[in-house]
C-alpha cells in the first residue's frame, strides 16, 4: 500500500500527488515512469515520475483526469492509499552535458518535461524551456520549470499568457533567432510532439520525444505499447519511452492510442453516472 | 482378533480398460461462460479410477514426471481413502498439485508410460492429483513444520511455477526466502497466461498462499533490473539469487500492417482477460476490445486459450496455423475442447499482410496457402508457401500467438551473467549459471516450455542452491 502524503490541484482537472514509495524513490531517474493500480478491480496505467525524494521515501506524479482511472485517482485524498505502484520503469533519459538544449512541455506533459530539464541543468547544460497549454489557467509548474531552466518561454493556444500559438511555433522562433540547440526534448500530446519533430527536422536538430502509447503491464510483456521507430517495431516500456522523434511513426501511434476510445468512453460514462448517483 | 479384517475372498475384479471420463460443462453451456470447463471427479469416481492402478513393482509412470512424484504410493493411499496422506505424498515433491492436476500434459509424461495404456486408457493420474488437491483445499491445507534455520537468505525472482517451486523447496531446507514479483499478483503465467476456464485464479492464489504459509515472503510490484538489480540483491545480503523470470515480450511476424488496431499479441490479449479480468468490464476497469470475426495465428496452447477466450467474448473464431492438424503443438485435450466449442481451424495457411480501414483498424488478412516439405531441424515437416495461392480473410480482430522472447531487462542490468544469442540465460540443468551465487531455471533458460518443466527446473535449482549454501561460509 502506498500512502498519499500530499495532494494539490495545479489546474482544472490536473492534480499532483506525492506518494510513499521508498524503493522507487531511491532508484528513480529522469524519464522513468511508474505503473499504478488503484484497487483490486483497477487497471494498470503509467504515469511519469515527476519528482522523487529519497529521504522522505516519496515520488511525485501529476496527471490530467481523462478517464475512469485518473478520475478515480483524483478523488483520493491525503492519507488514502494506492494498492499498487511499480517502478521505476522504462529506460532513463540519456542525460549528457550538452552546451545548450531546449526542453518543450505541452499541457500535462510539462510535468514529465520538468525532471528532464532539471537533470540536464544539474549535469551542467544550459537549458531553455518552452511550456505551453491551451489557456493560461491550464499552465502548470511554471515556477519549477523556471528553477530548472536558464530561460523560459510560455505559449498558450488562445494567447491568454505568453505568446499566442503552439509550443512548436515558439521553438521555431528561437531556432530562427540563432539558438544553436544540441538537442530538443519534447513531451506532451502526441500531435504536439509530432509538430516539434517536424519543426526541428529541416534543421537536423537531434530531437527526443517521450512516447505515451497504451500500456498494460509496462514491463515488456504485452506488446500493447509497440511503436514503429525507424521502420522497426519497438516497445515503449522497455526500449523507451524516449525515442528519436525524427524516426517515430506518429500517424500510427495516434491511431493506436485511439484503439480503446469507444470502450473508454462507455466506461467513463458509466463511472460518472454511478458517481452522480452518489454510490 | 475381533478387529481383524476379513481376508479377501472375492476374486480380484478385472482391470477396467477405460478411464472414468472427466465430467465437463457441455460445449453449449461453457462457450458462454468463463467457469472451469473440467468439473473434477467426485469421490466415488476418483476411487474407481484409483482402483485401476496396477501398483507396478517397477513403476514407469514416475520416470515420466519431471518432479518425480511417487505416483503409485499416492494412489495406494488414495485407494485406502487416506486422502490427507495421499496429498502429503504428492506434496513431498510437488508444491502446486491443484495446478499440475489441471494443466500438466500428463498424456506426454506420467500417463504416457502407464502399463494400462497398452491395453486401454492409462490411469488418469492428473485427474486423481487434482481430486486430492481440491479435497485438501476444501478441508483446509496442512502445513509442514518449518525446518531449522540455516541463517542463509535466498532471493527468488519471479513468482511463476519455477520461482514458487524453488522458494517452497528452499524454505523447507531452512533458508530464508523472499520472492520478488514484477506484476501485482503472484503466479506468473498461471495468473496472466492460462485462462480462468482452464485454471481458476482462486486456485492459483491458493497455491501462492500455501507457499506464503510455508514462510516465504512475496514482494509484488518489484521488477528486478529496475526496482533492484541482481548485483544489488547480492550486495544487500542475499547469499544466492534464483532467476525464474519466464518468457517475456511477444514475437510478431514482421509483416505489413501488424501494428494496426485490433491486432493483439496473445500476451496482451491474455493479460487483459486473465490477469485484469477484462471479461467483466466495466465491473473491472480494464477493457478488451473484441470484434465479430477473430483470427488467432498459431497452433500452441496459447493459441487455443486465446481462441477459446475470444469465443467466450462472443466472436466467431478461426485458428490459422501454417502446418496441418497433426503438427498442432497444443495439448490434444485442448484441441478437442476448442473444436467441440465451435472454433474453426484453417490449416496450412500463413498470413502475409494485414489490411486496415481508414481508422487504422484491421479489416482483412491476406494469407498464403502452405504445403508440407521435408522435416526441418525441429523434426517437423517444414511448411512451404505455394506460389500464387494467396487468399483474403475478413477479420476485425487478430491475436498473434506465435511465441515469446526472453525479457531483456535482466540481461541489460546484470553485468557478467552469460546469455545465449536468443537472450536466454546460460545455465546447466541444475540451474547453475556462470555467476557465483546466481542460479536460473524455467523459460528464461530453456525458452518457452511447460509449467511442469519450469517446476522441475525450480526443484533442481533449489537442490543446487542448497549445496552451494552448505559450502558457502
Amino acid at each position: 500500500m502506498h500512502k498519499i502524503v500530499v495532494k494539490r490541484e495545479l489546474a482544472p482537472k490536473i492534480k499532483l500527488f506525492e506518494v510513499e514509495a521508498p524503493e522507487i524513490a531511491s532508484k528513480a531517474q529522469a524519464g522513468q515512469f511508474v505503473i499504478l493500480k488503484l484497487d483490486e478491480s483497477g487497471e494498470r496505467f503509467p504515469l511519469t515520475i515527476v519528482d522523487w525524494n529519497k529521504t522522505r521515501g516519496t515520488i511525485t506524479v501529476i496527471f490530467l483526469e481523462v478517464g475512469v482511472s485518473t478520475e478515480k485517482l483524483g478523488k483520493l485524498k491525503e492519507g488514502d492509499s494506492i494498492t499498487d505502484v511499480a517502478g521505476p520503469l522504462g529506460k532513463p533519459s540519456d542525460i549528457q552535458n550538452y552546451p545548450l538544449i531546449c526542453v518543450v512541455g505541452g499541457g500535462v506533459g510539462t510535468a514529465a518535461a520538468y525532471p528532464i530539464a532539471r537533470a540536464f541543468k544539474e549535469a551542467g547544460t544550459k537549458v531553455i524551456s518552452i511550456i505551453g497549454a491551451k489557456t493560461a489557467n491550464m499552465l502548470i509548474l511554471e515556477d519549477k520549470i523556471a528553477e530548472a531552466s536558464d530561460e523560459v518561454y510560455i505559449s498558450t493556444d488562445d494567447g491568454t499568457k505568453g505568446q499566442k500559438g503552439f509550443v512548436s511555433d515558439a521553438l521555431k522562433k528561437l531556432i530562427d533567432k540563432g539558438y544553436n540547440f544540441s538537442a530538443v526534448y519534447a513531451i506532451g500530446p502526441t500531435v504536439m510532439m509530432r509538430a516539434v519533430a517536424e519543426t526541428t527536422r529541416p534543421y537536423k536538430i537531434k530531437t527526443i520525444v517521450s512516447l505515451n502509447p497504451i500500456m498494460v503491464d509496462g514491463m515488456g510483456m504485452c506488446g500493447a505499447c509497440r511503436v514503429t521507430v525507424a521502420g522497426a517495431t519497438r516497445f515503449a516500456c522497455v526500449d523507451g519511452p524516449d525515442f528519436d522523434a525524427h524516426q517515430v511513426d506518429f500517424t500510427e501511434l495516434i491511431k493506436r492510442q485511439r484503439a480503446y476510445c469507444p470502450e473508454e468512453k462507455m466506461g467513463l460514462q458509466q463511472y460518472q453516472e454511478k458517481c452522480a448517483c452518489g454510490k | 482378533m475381533a478387529n481383524e479384517t476379513k481376508p479377501q475372498t472375492q476374486p480380484k475384479p478385472k482391470v477396467q480398460k477405460n478411464a472414468i471420463p472427466m465430467p465437463k460443462q457441455t460445449a453449449e453451456a461453457r462457450k458462454r461462460n468463463f467457469s472451469e470447463v473440467a468439473l473434477g471427479y467426485s469421490q466415488e469416481q476418483a476411487l474407481t479410477e484409483a482402483s485401476r492402478c496396477l501398483q507396478c513393482a517397477k513403476p514407469t509412470c514416475v520416470k515420466g514426471c519431471p518432479v518425480e512424484v511417487d505416483i503409485p504410493a499416492f494412489i495406494k493411499l488414495m485407494k485406502e481413502k487416506q486422502f490427507d496422506k495421499a496429498i502429503s505424498k504428492i506434496k513431498e515433491k510437488n508444491c502446486l498439485p491443484a495446478i499440475c492436476g489441471r494443466v500438466c500434459p500428463q498424456e506426454e509424461q506420467c500417463q504416457k508410460n502407464c502399463l494400462l495404456g497398452k491395453i486401454g486408457d492409462p490411469v488418469s493420474i492428473g485427474r486423481l492429483e487434482r481430486f486430492l488437491a481440491d479435497w485438501e483445499r476444501q478441508t483446509g491445507i496442512a502445513c509442514s513444520e518449518k525446518a531449522k534455520s540455516t541463517g542463509k537468505r535466498v532471493a527468488v525472482i519471479g513468482a511463476g511455477p519455477a520461482g514458487l517451486t524453488a522458494a517452497a523447496d528452499l524454505i523447507k531446507m531452512g533458508h530464508e526466502v523472499v520472492i520478488y514479483e514484477a506484476l501485482h499478483l503472484p503466479g506468473g503465467v498461471l495468473m496472466y497466461g492460462i485462462p480462468e476456464f482452464r485454471l481458476p485464479k482462486d486456485i492459483v492464489q491458493g497455491e501462492a498462499d500455501y507457499v506464503k504459509k510455508l514462510g516465504v515472503d512475496i514482494h509484488v510490484n518489484c521488477l528486478v533490473g529496475r526496482t533492484f538489480t541482481i548485483p544489488e540483491l547480492l550486495k544487500s545480503g542475499y547469499d544466492a539469487v534464483f532467476v525464474g523470470t519466464g518468457a517475456g515480450p511477444p514475437q510478431f511476424m514482421g509483416i505489413p500492417g501488424e501494428n494496426l488496431g485490433g491486432i493483439y499479441s496473445a500476451n496482451e490479449f491474455l493479460i487483459r482477460v486473465n490477469l485484469m479480468k477484462a471479461y467483466t468490464y466495466p465491473k473491472c476497469d480494464t477493457p478488451v476490445s473484441i470484434g465479430k470475426k477473430v483470427a488467432v495465428i498459431g497452433g500452441g496452447n496459447v493459441a487455443m486459450d486465446s481462441a477459446r477466450i475470444a469465443l467466450r467474448l462472443g466472436a466467431d473464431v478461426c485458428i490459422v496455423y501454417r502446418r496441418s492438424r497433426e503438427e498442432l503443438p497444443a495439448r490434444k485435450e485442448e484441441i478437442e475442447n476448442a473444436e467441440e466449442e465451435g472454433i474453426n481451424c484453417k490449416f496450412l495457411a500463413n498470413p502475409v499482410r494485414f489490411i486496415g480501414d481508414e481508422n487504422g483498424h484491421v479489416k482483412a488478412m491476406e494469407c498464403i496457402q502452405m504445403e508440407l516439405g521435408p522435416p526441418d531441424e525441429s523434426g517437423r515437416r517444414k511448411p512451404v508457401p505455394i506460389k500464387g495461392s494467396e487468399f483474403t480473410m475478413d477479420v476485425d480482430t487478430v491475436v498473434v500467438a506465435i511465441g515469446r522472447t526472453p525479457n531483456p531487462i535482466i540481461q541489460s542490468t546484470t553485468e557478467g551473467l552469460q546469455f545465449t544469442k536468443w537472450g536466454t540465460i546460460v545455465a546447466d540443468e541444475n540451474g547453475k549459471t556462470n555467476m557465483p551465487g546466481v542460479f536460473a531455471g524455467g523459460d528464461i533458460v530453456t525458452g518457452e516450455a511447460t509449467v511442469i518443466s519450469a517446476m522441475g527446473a525450480g526443484k533442481r535449482a533449489a537442490k543446487t542452491i542448497n549445496e552451494y549454501l552448505k559450502n558457502k561460509k
